[in-house]
C-alpha cells in the first residue's frame, strides 16, 4: 500500500527552487489561497474587530471595571449595562472589554510559546536518531506525568517576587502565566511533529532532496516541517482556546492575574454558579470566547490549505 | 523489532528512576505541608504537628527521603496517606474502577465519534456536513468541563429531574437495576468528558485525513476502480492515523489518571479525585503513587505508539 | 462591661428579667462564647435549662436511609486523629464522648449518667479536680461493655507523644486519672483548671474502646485496623468506608437511647463543592444533609425557593477579621521579613488605623456577601450603651476617614494618594482564596480608593496560605504583607486557648518558625498580664470580665479589625429534625435526629 505512494507534487515545487518561475512567490500563492477561503477571511475580520473593540473600548465605554454598585446587582443586559452586571453590580461591558485585553494576549502568547517550543523540539527529535530522540522524548514524557498543581505552586513561589522585580507586577503574571500555560502545552505537538517527522524522512520527495545534496536543515525548513504542518495548525487553534481556559484555573490558585482584575476564564468561571440565576453572566464570557475560538480555527483553515504544499488550487 | 523492544524497554528504568526523582523533589520543594488544617486551630499545639512531622519523617533531607521512598516501593511499599493514615496501594484500588469505567468509557465515546465524524468531513471539506462538525467541535472545546458539566446538572437533574448527579460507587441495588442504575448515573460526567475529547479528536483526524486524502496513491487507487469507501478505510485512513495514535497514546494514561475537574464535579470517586484532594492537603505519598505510576504509563503509551507508528507505516524504522 | 456589669446581668436572669437565651447571645456579642455564659449562670446558682431535646418517633428504626454529603470528604475515623471538621463529623456516626454542648452553651450528657457541678459534688470547689459517673450498660458494638478503663485508656493514647494524637491539647493538662469504681472517674488537673469540661467532651472527646486500641498505643498507631473500621458505642453501626469518598452504616440495635436511632441505614457521601452540595438537598432534595455550606446568601435563597430544603444557621464563636501589621513587612532584618525589631511605616499612626476601621463597610459586606451566613460583628465595645444595643451598626464613612487623614497630615499627592513625610499609604492585601473572601476585598478597596490609599490586592491558595511550611513567605502566620484577612476559628467552648493568639509570646517569628499564633505581633503588656490573670481565676464570672477586658485591648487598638461573625449554615431537606449546635460537631445529636412524616 505504501508503495503506491507516488511523488507528491510538492515534490516537484520542492525540485524547482532553481526555475524561473520563481515569481509566482509562495508567500504570495498562499495569501490568494488563504483568501479564496471564505470562512478563513471572514474570520480575520471578526477577530480584527473583536481586537479593534478592546483595545479602542476603554475609550468608548468609560465605566470603571470595579464601580461596586449593591443596587444593580446581578442587572439583566440594559442601556446602562449592556451585558448587565455581576454580583456586586460591576459593568460587565467594562470587565469583557478589559478582561479581553488579557485573555487574547495570554492565549495568543501561550498559543505561540507553546507550539514554537513542541515544533522545534519535536522536528529536533524526529529528525535525529539515537540518543538525541530518545533525551527529547524522555523530556517530554517528563513534562507529561508532571502534577501540574504542585509544580504551579511551585512556580509561584519561586519566581513571582522575581518577576514582579524584573518588570513589575502586571507584566511579570503575564510573562508568568503566557511561560506556564506554553510550558504545559507544548508535549502534544512534539510528539505529532516527531511523528509526522518520522513517517516524513523516509518518504521518496525527503530521499530525492537529501540525494540533491540538500542540508539537513534545509531538508526540515522547506520539505518536512512544511508537510507536517497539518496537526500543527489544529493543535495551535485548540491551544488558544485551552490557554484562555487555562488561565481562568490559574488565577484560582492565585498564580494568575490579582483577583480584582476579569479575564474571560475568571468572568465564565464566576459565573458558573449563578447560571441558573443571571445566565447573563455566563453568556457573554462564553461566547466572546466561543467566537475567538471559531475565527482562529477558521483562520487555522485557511492558512492550513494556503500552506498545504500539496494543494494545487 | 523484538531488539528494538527489548533495548526500548531497558532504557525506560533509568528513565523512569529519573522521572521519579524529579518528581519527589518537586514535590518537596512545593509549597504547602500536610498539617495546614491542624495549624489554624487553636486547639492543637505546634507540638503535635512537629511531632507528626518527625514521625512521617518529613524533616529529613530530601535525597534521604527519596531513596527510602524509592527502597520502600522497589519492594512493594507504596507508603501511607498522610490525610487517611490508609495505605497508598489500598486508597488507589478503591478508586480505580470508577476512573476506567467513567473516564475509559468516555475516550472511547470520544474515539467512536471522532473517526468516523471526522473523516466524513474530510471526505467533503466545506460540506454542510463538516461545517455542522466542526461548529460541534468548537463549540466543545471552548467550552470548559467546569462549565459543560454544570449545564447538564441544571438541565437533566434540576430541571428534568431525569438523572442524578451525585456519583455513587457503592449502589445497593442488585442485578438490572445496578447495571440500570450505574448506566444512569455515568450518562452526564461520560458525555461531558466524552464529547470535550471527541471535539479536538474531531479536528485532528480531519486534518489528517485532509493531508492524505489528495495525494496521488489515493486517486491511483480511486482510478483502479477500487470501490470507494474500501479506499477510505484502507488506504487514507491508515495512513491519516499517526496522528491519531499519537494522541491517544497521549490520552490513554488519563484513563488511569482521571479527569479532575470532572471527577469533583459529579463527585466521581475516580483517581482524579483522589489526585487533586491529596494536592490540597499536600498529601505527598499519595500524589507521588498517583504521579508516578502516571508517568509510567505516559512512558509505556508512548512506546506502544513508536511501535504503532511502524506497523502503520512499515516504512518508518526502528533504530 | 465589667465584674459588675455581669453580676447584675446575671442577677437579671435569676429574677427572670432578663431570659436566659437573651443573656447568653449578649455574651456572644463581647467575645464570649455560650458554653462560658453557661458556665456562669450554672457558678452562680442559676439552674442548668438544657432544652430538652425533641425526638418525637416512638420507636427505634423504620426511618429508612439517612443520606448526608459532605463536600469534604471525611479521610479517616479515628477521632483522635481527625484532620478536620470533617473527620469529627464522620467519627461521631460511631463515637460518643461523655457529654455535648448543646446550642446555648449547656452541658448534656451522652455517656456520662449526669453534669458534673458543685451541687451533686463532683466538681472540686479548688478546681483541681472533677469526676463523672458514666453512664451504665452502654455496650461498644462488639458488644463489650463500656467502663472507666475505656476513659483513663482514651487519656493514656491521646498524651502518648508517639500516637501523635491531634486531640491532646484536651487531655495534656490532665496529672492523673483515679478509678473509682467501673463507672466512676475522677480527673486530677496538674493546675487549677477552670474549663474543666474541655477533656472527653464534645468533638475532641469521643471515646474509643480500649480493648480494640491498647494494642496500637503509641508508634503503632497507625496500624490500627479499628482506625478505619470503627467499633464504638453510637446509635450506628460501621458497614463500610472509602476515604475520601463514602461511609455506609447501620442502625445499632442495642443503642443505650431507648427509641433511637430512627434511621435504618445512614450513607454519607464526600467530595465535590459547596454549591452543588446545596443543590443536592435544598434543590433536588437527592440529600438529606449538607455540610458547612460556605454558599453566598444569594445562592442559597434562590436554591431554597426549589422547596424541598432549607438552610439552617447557627451562632458560633468563628470571628472573620482583618489584621493590620504592627511590624514592617517590607524591610529584612536578620534573615526575616515583619520582623518585631521594625515597626510599620504608616499603621504606626493611630489616625490611619482609625480611618482604616471607618473604612471597611462592614454592613454591606454582611448584607450583599454573607447574607444570613454572617453578621457583622459587635465586637466594639466601647461602653455599656452600645452593648446594650445589639442593633448597633458600625460605622462606615468614607468622609469621616478622609477628614481624619487630613487632620492627621496626611495630605493626597499629584496621582491622589494620601502620604505624609514622603510615605504614602500603599499597601498589599492579602487573604485566601475563596469567592467571598475576594468580593470582600473588592469592596474594601473601593473604600480605600476614595479614601486617597492605594492597596494592591493579593490572594493565595488556601492550601498554601493556611499551611504552617516556615519555608514559604505566602503563609498567614508569616505575614509578609501590611493587611491580612481570615477567619479565626474558635473551636473550643472556652476562649482561653482563642484568646492566647494576642499574647506577646505568642508572636510570630523566624525563630519559633512562625508556630507562633499572634499573627499581626501586636503586643501589650497589660493584654498579657490580664491574660496570666484569666488563665487561673476559677470565677466563671471574674474569669468572663477578664476575657472581656481582653477583647477590649485588642479591638480598641485598632490593629485586629473584627469583621463578620460568621453563622455555621448546614442543608437540610424539608421534615428533618436535626438538633444542632454551634459548640459542638453538626452530628452530636445524630441519635435524635429523626424525619417528620
Amino acid at each position: 500500500m505504501a508503495g503506491l505512494t507516488h511523488a507528491s507534487p510538492s515534490v516537484e515545487t520542492a525540485l524547482a527552487p532553481a526555475s524561473k518561475k520563481r515569481r509566482f512567490s509562495p508567500g504570495r500563492d498562499a495569501i490568494r489561497r488563504f483568501l479564496r477561503h471564505r470562512l478563513a477571511a471572514v474570520s480575520i475580520v471578526v477577530l480584527a474587530l473583536l481586537a479593534l473593540a478592546i483595545v479602542v473600548g476603554p475609550w468608548i465605554w468609560r465605566v470603571p471595571i470595579n464601580e461596586i454598585d449593591f443596587t444593580a446587582r446581578l442587572a439583566a443586559p440594559s442601556w446602562d449595562h449592556p451585558f448587565g452586571t455581576d454580583d456586586l453590580g460591576q459593568d460587565l461591558l467594562a470587565r469583557m472589554i478589559y478582561g479581553g485585553r488579557i485573555s487574547l494576549a495570554v492565549g495568543f502568547a501561550a498559543m505561540a510559546v507553546g507550539l514554537f517550543v513542541g515544533v522545534v523540539i519535536g522536528a529536533i527529535a524526529g529528525n535525529s536518531k539515537g540518543p538525541v530522540d530518545a533525551a527529547l522524548m524522555w523530556l517530554t514524557d517528563l513534562f507529561l506525568s508532571l502534577p501540574q498543581l504542585p509544580l504551579l505552586l511551585l512556580v509561584i513561589y519561586l519566581f513571582r517576587d522575581l518577576l514582579k522585580g524584573l518588570v513589575g507586577p502586571e507584566g511579570g503574571t503575564f510573562v508568568l502565566i503566557v511561560l506556564v500555560i506554553g510550558g504545559f502545552r507544548w508535549m502534544p505537538v512534539a510528539r505529532l511533529v516527531r511523528a509526522q517527522f518520522l513517517s516524513l524522512r523516509e518518504k521518496e520527495f525527503v530521499e530525492a532532496a537529501r540525494a540533491l545534496g540538500a542540508s539537513n536543515f534545509r531538508l526540515v525548513a522547506r520539505h518536512i516541517l512544511p508537510n507536517a504542518l497539518g496537526p500543527v495548525i489544529v493543535a495551535g487553534t485548540i491551544d488558544v482556546a485551552a490557554a484562555i481556559i487555562a488561565e481562568s484555573t490559574l488565577s484560582f490558585l492565585g498564580l494568575g492575574f490579582p483577583p480584582d482584575i476579569p479575564t474571560w476564564g475568571r468572568l465564565l468561571f464566576d459565573a458558573k454558579d449563578y447560571l441558573d440565576i443571571a445566565p447573563h453572566w455566563a453568556l457573554f464570557a462564553g461566547g466572546a470566547i466561543f467566537l475567538t475560538v471559531i475565527a482562529i480555527n477558521f483562520i487555522g483553515d485557511g492558512l492550513r490549505d494556503a500552506l498545504d504544499p500539496r494543494k494545487v488550487m | 523489532m523484538g531488539n528494538y523492544l527489548l533495548r526500548r524497554l531497558i532504557v525506560a528504568v533509568p528513565s523512569l528512576l529519573g522521572i521519579s526523582l524529579i518528581l519527589f523533589v518537586l514535590l518537596a520543594l512545593a509549597p504547602g505541608d500536610p498539617f495546614g488544617e491542624l495549624a489554624s486551630n487553636p486547639n492543637i499545639p505546634p507540638e503535635v504537628r512537629e511531632a507528626l512531622r518527625v514521625k512521617f519523617g518529613m524533616d529529613d533531607p530530601i535525597m534521604v527521603r527519596y531513596v527510602r521512598w524509592l527502597v520502600a516501593m522497589i519492594h512493594g511499599d507504596w507508603g501511607f496517606s498522610f490525610a487517611s493514615r490508609v495505605n497508598v496501594d489500598t486508597l488507589i484500588l478503591q478508586r480505580i474502577p470508577a476512573t476506567l469505567y467513567v473516564v475509559g468509557t468516555a475516550q472511547l465515546l470520544a474515539l467512536i465519534v471522532a473517526i468516523p465524524v471526522g473523516v466524513l468531513a474530510a471526505r467533503r471539506p466545506y460540506s454542510i456536513f463538516d461545517q455542522i462538525a466542526n461548529t460541534f467541535a468548537f463549540i466543545g472545546f471552548s467550552l470548559p468541563t467546569f462549565f459543560t458539566g454544570l449545564l447538564l446538572i441544571l438541565i437533566f437533574s434540576v430541571n428534568l429531574g431525569w438523572l442524578p448527579f451525585v456519583y455513587r460507587a457503592d449502589i445497593q441495588a442488585t442485578g438490572w437495576m445496578w447495571w440500570w442504575e450505574n448506566f444512569k448515573q455515568a450518562v452526564m460526567p461520560v458525555t461531558v468528558l466524552g464529547l470535550y475529547q471527541a471535539a479536538s479528536y474531531t479536528r485532528y483526524v480531519r486534518s489528517a485525513v485532509l493531508d492524505v486524502i489528495k495525494l496521488d496513491y489515493v486517486t491511483t487507487a480511486r482510478s483502479k476502480g477500487l470501490d470507494e469507501s474500501k479506499v477510505i478505510v484502507k488506504h487514507v485512513v491508515r495512513n491519516a492515523l499517526i496522528p491519531v495514535v499519537t494522541l491517544v497514546a497521549l490520552q490513554m494514561p488519563t484513563v488511569f489518571g482521571g479527569a479532575i475537574v470532572t471527577e469533583q464535579i459529579f463527585r466521581i470517586p475516580g483517581i482524579g479525585s483522589l489526585l487533586i484532594s491529596a494536592i490540597l492537603a499536600n498529601d505527598t505519598p499519595v500524589i507521588m503513587a498517583v504521579t508516578f505510576v502516571f508517568a509510567c504509563l505516559v512512558v509505556l503509551f508512548n512506546l506502544i505508539a513508536d511501535i504503532l507508528y511502524g506497523w502503520l507505516d512499515p516504512r518508518i524504522s526502528f533504530r | 462591661m465589667n465584674e459588675r456589669d455581669l453580676r447584675s446581668q446575671i442577677a437579671d436572669v435569676k429574677t427572670g428579667r432578663l431570659s436566659r437565651r437573651e443573656f447568653v447571645q449578649r455574651m456572644i456579642a463581647v467575645g464570649l462564647t455560650a458554653p462560658m455564659a453557661g458556665a456562669m449562670l450554672a457558678h452562680s446558682g442559676v439552674v442548668q435549662a438544657a432544652e430538652p431535646i425533641t425526638y418525637k418517633p416512638t420507636k427505634a428504626g423504620g426511618g429508612g436511609p439517612l443520606k448526608l454529603l459532605f463536600w469534604q470528604a471525611p479521610t479517616l475515623l479515628n477521632p483522635h486523629f481527625a484532620n478536620g471538621t470533617k473527620d469529627q463529623e464522620a467519627s461521631r456516626l460511631f463515637y460518643e464522648p461523655l457529654a455535648g454542648w448543646d446550642a446555648d452553651g449547656n452541658l448534656v450528657p451522652i455517656l456520662a449518667a449526669e453534669i458534673p457541678s458543685k451541687e451533686n459534688g463532683l466538681l472540686a470547689a479548688d478546681g483541681l479536680s472533677v469526676t463523672w459517673k458514666l453512664k451504665q450498660g452502654v455496650k461498644w458494638h462488639d458488644g463489650k461493655p463500656f467502663t472507666a478503663d475505656d476513659v483513663i485508656f482514651n487519656w493514656e493514647y491521646s498524651v502518648n507523644p508517639d500516637t501523635a494524637a491531634v486531640s491532646v491539647g484536651s487531655y495534656r493538662g490532665i496529672k492523673s486519672i483515679d478509678k473509682i469504681d467501673d463507672y466512676t472517674v475522677k480527673l486530677n488537673f496538674k493546675q487549677p483548671t477552670p474549663f474543666w469540661a474541655d477533656p472527653f467532651v464534645a468533638a475532641y472527646g469521643l471515646v474509643i474502646p480500649k480493648h480494640l486500641f491498647a494494642d496500637y498505643i503509641g508508634a503503632k498507631s497507625r496500624e490500627a485496623p479499628t482506625n478505619l473500621k470503627p467499633v464504638g458505642t453510637g446509635p450506628y453501626v460501621y458497614v463500610d468506608f472509602k476515604p475520601g469518598d463514602s461511609i455506609a452504616a447501620k442502625r445499632n440495635p442495642d443503642y443505650h437511647q431507648a427509641n433511637r436511632p430512627y434511621f435504618d441505614t445512614v450513607e454519607v457521601k464526600g467530595g465535590g463543592d459547596a454549591v452543588s452540595a446545596a443543590r443536592a438537598v435544598l434543590q433536588t432534595g437527592e440529600y438529606d444533609y449538607a455540610y458547612n455550606l460556605q454558599v453566598e446568601d444569594e445562592i442559597l435563597t434562590k436554591l431554597e425557593a426549589g422547596g424541598q430544603g432549607r438552610a439552617q444557621l447557627t451562632v458560633t464563636g468563628h470571628i472573620e477579621y482583618i489584621a493590620l501589621n504592627t511590624t514592617d513587612p517590607w524591610t529584612e532584618v536578620d534573615g526575616e521579613r515583619s520582623s518585631v525589631k521594625t515597626k510599620h511605616p504608616f499603621f504606626t499612626d493611630p489616625a490611619v488605623r482609625k480611618a482604616i476601621n471607618l473604612l471597611i463597610d462592614r454592613a454591606s459586606v454582611q448584607k450583599f456577601i454573607y447574607g444570613r451566613a454572617g453578621v457583622a460583628t459587635a465586637n466594639f465595645l466601647n461602653n455599656p450603651e452600645r452593648f446594650r444595643s445589639p442593633n448597633n451598626k458600625f460605622e462606615f464613612s468614607i468622609e469621616k476617614a478622609n477628614q481624619i487623614l487630613e487632620e492627621a497630615g496626611w495630605k493626597k499627592n499629584s496621582s491622589g494618594i494620601r502620604e505624609k513625610d514622603g510615605k504614602p499609604i500603599k499597601l498589599v492585601f492579602q487573604t485566601s482564596i475563596n469567592a467571598p473572601r475576594q468580593k470582600n476585598q473588592a469592596i474594601i478597596k473601593q473604600a480605600f480608593q476614595k479614601a486617597g490609599i492605594e492597596v494592591e490586592l493579593k490572594s493565595v491558595v488556601a492550601s498554601v496560605f493556611f499551611s504552617s511550611d516556615p519555608a514559604n513567605p505566602d503563609t498567614y502566620p508569616h505575614f509578609y504583607c501590611d493587611m491580612e484577612m481570615y477567619q479565626t476559628t474558635m473551636p473550643q467552648a472556652d476562649p482561653q486557648f482563642f484568646m492566647n493568639q494576642f499574647t506577646s509570646w505568642e508572636v510570630s517569628t523566624k525563630e519559633n518558625k512562625w508556630q507562633g499564633r499572634n499573627i499581626s505581633r501586636w503586643r501589650n503588656k497589660e493584654y498579657d498580664e490580664t491574660y496570666k490573670q484569666a488563665s487561673s481565676e476559677l470565677d466563671p464570672v471574674k474569669r468572663a470580665a477578664l476575657f472581656i477586658k481582653l477583647n477590649d485591648l485588642v479591638v480598641q487598638d485598632n490593629y485586629i479589625l473584627p469583621e463578620i461573625n460568621r453563622r455555621n449554615c448546614i442543608g437540610l431537606k424539608n421534615g428533618m429534625v436535626a438538633n444542632k449546635s454551634g459548640w459542638d460537631n453538626d452530628l452530636w445529636q445524630i441519635a435524635n435526629w429523626y424525619r417528620e412524616t
